[in-house]
């Protein structure tokens, strides 16, 4: 079940608005089809990020994938703990394995992106 | 797409399936860290029924496999295996086997699955003499791998398994079903391949993971196969080795007997035997973040050197680890070199392979 206070995009990552940042990571749907995450690239802090663009590289045993940007803005966290414990976002994807803070630039973007039901009505088109 | 016979027992236990080399085969079931945790410490099960199968029979049978392999085949007594190169006149490896002596002019060769029927074409009306059958469909092949399989196969069988060697097989009953049974395998850990008739092998796999499971025992996909492997620094054909690459660049020398009379490619690995050879096999352990993946380039002081075959995190050693061909100056034990990711280089170091080898059971 994807939390009802996210938004999504169409690249299966999450966003979250709360007091003014925005808390980014992966979907349940994406850590499950990437299987056992061993590796998260993540951007240094200050990075600007522009929406839709990559910011990282999230690797599974078998593949890398890019991470993109749900929203434009400035990151101003890093979820450290990912780089012993890549795994929680495996086990955690909506809480223990966030990925970055960001303050949005425009928060308008948020409605370039899908909310929770219809995220999962675009997963079931992709079975 | 093909599909093993064992197809449906993997959907029934939620394997995730891929395309490979034509197949529709298991890629994980659990997961890959898991299942290749289960294989080191305790045992797995795989399903390589892909994997290609032809028999070798007729007074010429000998004589053929000295022409068209490296190895020297006259060495096998009856129930031994070798492993062994089917390379081209240019001595790039079109494939690389295992080749059994069934009997007195009877062999068996196990070839990659994507290059079955290329090996077929290459090695068909090679020698008059003998006949070559592809019984790639009528022959699934388990195989049993991890400290526990010995224990947990005795349970199957009244063949003395303890008895039987590393790199050898013997006919018998397993779960009652007639096979051919190998100490062989592709993971570095100790274990067995059971070749057994296609409709046979639903009851035996099942049958397997029953009285395994009191020792751990799970099923294992592809993707475990494919770390299992790398750890044990095992080539693996489209990757390590392909027809652009010798068996000598590719550390294998040991495989290719140059006493031999004459063998398709002697010539050209003479002459690359007296030269200098121009690149070598490495094995890398990436002393900073990201994981090396096949392609990538090799880079010395930001010049490039070589490139990456296969990478991956290592879960037994817990740090990404990789091969790759360098230029032959670079070869050296602890040779200090960066991998390009992501577009930025990292830096590795050049290390012994394999990375991993098992300690062996004593007595």
């Amino acid at each position: 079940m994807n939390p009802r206070d996210c938004k999504y995009s169409k690249e299966h990552e999450w966003v979250r608005l709360e007091g003014g940042l925005a808390s980014v990571g992966i979907t349940d749907y994406a850590q499950d089809q990437l299987g056992d995450i061993v590796y998260v690239e993540l951007p240094p802090l200050g990075e600007i990020l522009t929406q839709f663009e990559p910011f990282g590289v999230v690797e599974s045993v078998k593949a890398a994938s890019d991470l993109y940007a749900p929203l434009s803005g400035e990151v101003l966290e890093v979820n450290e703990e990912l780089s012993d414990h890549p795994e929680f976002v495996n086990e955690d994807p909506y809480g223990q394995g966030w990925m970055i803070k960001i303050e949005p630039s425009d928060t308008s973007q948020l409605d370039n992106l899908l909310t929770a039901e219809e995220y999962e009505k675009y997963l079931k088109g992709l079975e | 797409m093909k599909r093993t016979p064992l197809y449906e027992a993997h959907l029934a236990l939620g394997a995730r399936m891929v395309e490979f080399a034509g197949w529709l085969m298991p890629v994980q079931y659990t997961g890959i860290l898991e299942e290749h945790r289960a294989v080191r410490e305790r045992a797995g099960l795989f399903d390589i029924s892909h994997m290609g199968e032809m028999e070798l029979r007729g007074k010429g049978a000998l004589r053929f496999l000295q022409r068209a392999l490296t190895n020297d085949a006259s060495r096998l007594a009856t129930g031994q295996a070798q492993y062994t190169l089917l390379c081209n006149h240019k001595g790039g490896v079109i494939d690389d086997l295992l080749v059994y002596r069934r009997g007195e002019e009877r062999y068996l060769l196990v070839v990659n699955a994507a290059n079955t029927g290329k090996d077929y074409q290459w090695l068909s009306g090679l020698e008059p003499d003998a006949e070559l059958v592809d019984l790639s469909m009528d022959t699934a092949l388990l195989a049993l791998q991890g400290p526990s399989s010995q224990d947990i196969l005795c349970r199957l069988t009244s063949i003395d398994l303890a008895s039987l060697s590393y790199y050898c097989s013997i006919e018998g009953q397993v779960g009652g079903v007639e096979a051919l049974i190998s100490r062989t395998g592709y993971t570095g850990e100790d274990g067995f391949e059971l070749f057994v008739p296609w409709e046979t092998a639903p009851d035996l796999w099942r049958r397997i993971l029953e009285v395994g499971k009191e020792d751990g025992l799970i099923p294992v996909g592809l993707g475990a196969r494919d770390t299992l492997r790398l750890e044990a620094a095992m080539p693996l054909h489209g990757h390590e080795l392909d027809e652009t690459i010798t068996p000598l660049e590719a550390g294998l020398t040991r495989f290719v007997d140059f006493n031999k009379a004459d063998f398709v490619g002697k010539e050209a690995l003479l002459q690359q035997r007296e030269g200098t050879l121009e690149r070598g096999l490495i094995g890398l352990a990436m002393e900073e973040a990201g994981i090396p993946r096949h392609g990538y380039p090799i880079l010395s002081k930001g010049k490039e050197v070589g490139g990456v075959t296969s990478g991956t995190y290592s879960p037994t050693l817990n740090r990404p680890i990789a091969m790759g061909y360098v230029q032959h100056s670079y070869i050296e034990e602890g040779t200090e070199l960066e991998v390009l990711i992501h577009g930025r280089p990292r830096r590795a170091r050049v290390v012994r392979l394999p990375f991993y080898e098992r300690k062996r059971r004593v007595g």
